[in-house]
């Protein structure tokens, strides 16, 4: 239990002039922890992960991450190779638009190699069967390896997209509001396979997410931001089953039971 | 005697309702006792009394606002009440397990995978683990063909069963009962009855809430009267 975290943030700030983005956001992350972080748009739970995955740099406030060496790097002053090599391997990085997160022109085999040969694998029969491989686990027909992604229904781009990022084995993944825009029905589909491979993979998940149910499912932790600061935090079900803040309460008092 | 499981020392516990200009509900006031292995220590009182809080303090499901809650984990002992998130999903994962009488539908994953994956989540082999889910299941009367599909569209009392077999199926030395019995007929009763007796005779410390009367005299070794914790209602 007194192992290090894997990702350190302290006093994360970020202002867009005298709009504050985020505000002194700090948390201690570790190696198979899911956190999720909840709120509203325009809470800055958006700008945190933009934030926490090097996409912009912060107006005040640090983030250390231990790399795979076990040093402790501060990921602001990586150099732009580290940073590039990290995104490719070590980290993943699933968004809710998968066109953003997919290569539209580039086969669903290629998007899934694609990320291999970052990391060095030269052999195309083995990427191809890595590729095939991983299309299986997220329940993609192996006879649609050499279609494009263009051609493929919502649910299944966001399959893709989540087979293309953990095919480097991350060991952290981002992932920004991944469920929203597909049909219920799709969602569960989508979740109970992230659910299975987080616990299956030991993944650390920092989750962007305004829907409740996802964060029950999914996290261990929750953050709950407004205004860009976080204003409560705790257990997933103690924050949610248990709320002390009036806004967290209000967010919770607001979901419909289906 | 053998050192206890779990001890609460001064717990208290009140909601505070911001949505309700800040109406602050005290539940329950300066609850203190313990439960030892092997041990059945049952919460009687009334409805509203503030059982089901205190089951959910001890399994760091709601906070508590003062006091120490102090469960023994091999040779260390944490204080949920103050413990970090990690610690205490450790605590559930090996130390405490939590049953109520509903289940928390996960869509797709079938009655017998929720049950074994429970079993497996206490550290049991794969085969132990769906040897043990089959055992539980049949005893609780789930009808074989069920075993295969996800509990959604069963029923009440088929998916209650599955929910017991699913907090019953793990080897954790403290166990957290809410009402598991509520509304099963007699012969899944007398089921559940057998299966906390077992637990006992293996040296798990329960702490529970029955209000079958027929039930608590078979398993209860105490009951603890809530009237000694009450406050009043309103502050």
């Amino acid at each position: 239990m007194n192992d290090a975290p894997l990702l350190t943030a302290r006093g994360l700030s970020k202002h867009y002039g005298p709009r504050i983005g985020c505000e002194a956001v700090s948390f201690d992350l570790y190696e198979g922890e899911v956190l999720a972080v909840v709120g509203e748009s325009g809470s800055g739970k958006s700008t945190l992960l933009k934030l926490l995955a090097t996409e912009t740099p912060p107006t005040a406030g640090s983030v250390h991450y231990r790399m795979r060496d076990g040093a402790v790097r501060d990921l602001f002053a990586l150099t732009e190779a580290e940073r590039r090599f990290l995104l490719r391997t070590d980290w993943g990085f699933v968004r809710q638009d998968a066109r953003e997160g997919l290569r539209m022109s580039v086969s669903a085999g290629g998007n899934v190699g694609e990320r291999l040969m970052a990391v060095g694998e030269r052999h195309y029969g083995r990427i191809r069967g890595t590729a095939i491989d991983w299309l299986g686990r997220v329940e993609i027909d192996g006879d649609r390896i050499d279609d494009l992604p263009r051609d493929f229904s919502g649910g299944m781009r966001q399959r893709l997209q989540i087979a293309r990022n953990l095919v480097t084995h991350p060991r952290l993944v981002f992932m920004d509001e991944p469920t929203s825009g597909l049909d219920v029905s799709v969602q569960a589909r989508l979740l109970d396979l992230l659910r299975g491979l987080v616990a299956e993979l030991g993944l650390a998940v920092i989750i962007v997410t305004h829907d409740l149910a996802v964060a029950r499912l999914l996290s261990h932790r929750i953050m709950v931001m407004r205004h860009g600061r976080v204003i409560e935090t705790g257990l997933t079900d103690q924050v949610l089953d248990d709320p002390s803040e009036a806004y967290t309460q209000l967010l919770v008092s607001s979901v419909l039971a289906a | 005697m053998t050192e206890p499981l779990v001890s609460l020392s001064g717990v208290a516990k009140s909601f505070t309702l911001h949505l309700r200009d800040g109406m602050r509900i005290r539940v329950v006031d300066n609850v203190s006792f313990a439960a030892r292995p092997g041990e059945c220590v049952v919460l009687g009182g009334p409805s509203g009394a503030g059982k089901s809080s205190i089951l959910k303090m001890i399994y760091g499901n709601y906070r508590c606002d003062t006091g120490t809650i102090a469960v023994r984990d091999g040779a260390e002992i944490v204080d949920v009440a103050k413990a970090e998130p990690r610690r205490i999903l450790a605590l559930r994962a090996h130390v405490m397990g939590y049953v109520s009488q509903f289940l928390r539908v996960i869509p797709r994953v079938s009655a017998l995978d929720i049950v074994a994956a429970s079993a497996a989540e206490s550290g049991l082999g794969r085969q132990d683990a769906w040897c043990r889910a089959e055992r539980l299941l049949t005893l609780l009367n789930v009808p074989e063909r069920l075993w295969s599909l996800p509990p959604g569209t069963f029923s009440g009392g088929e998916q209650q069963r599955v929910n017991i077999a699913r907090g019953l199926a793990p080897d954790r030395p403290l166990l957290l009962l809410d009402e598991p019995t509520a509304s099963l007929d007699a012969a899944n009763r007398a089921v559940v009855v057998r299966l906390i007796e077992e637990k006992k005779k293996a040296g798990v410390a329960i702490v529970g809430i029955f209000h079958d009367e027929d039930v608590r005299d078979k398993v209860a070794d105490r009951v603890i009267d809530m009237a000694a914790f009450a406050t009043e209602k309103a502050a």
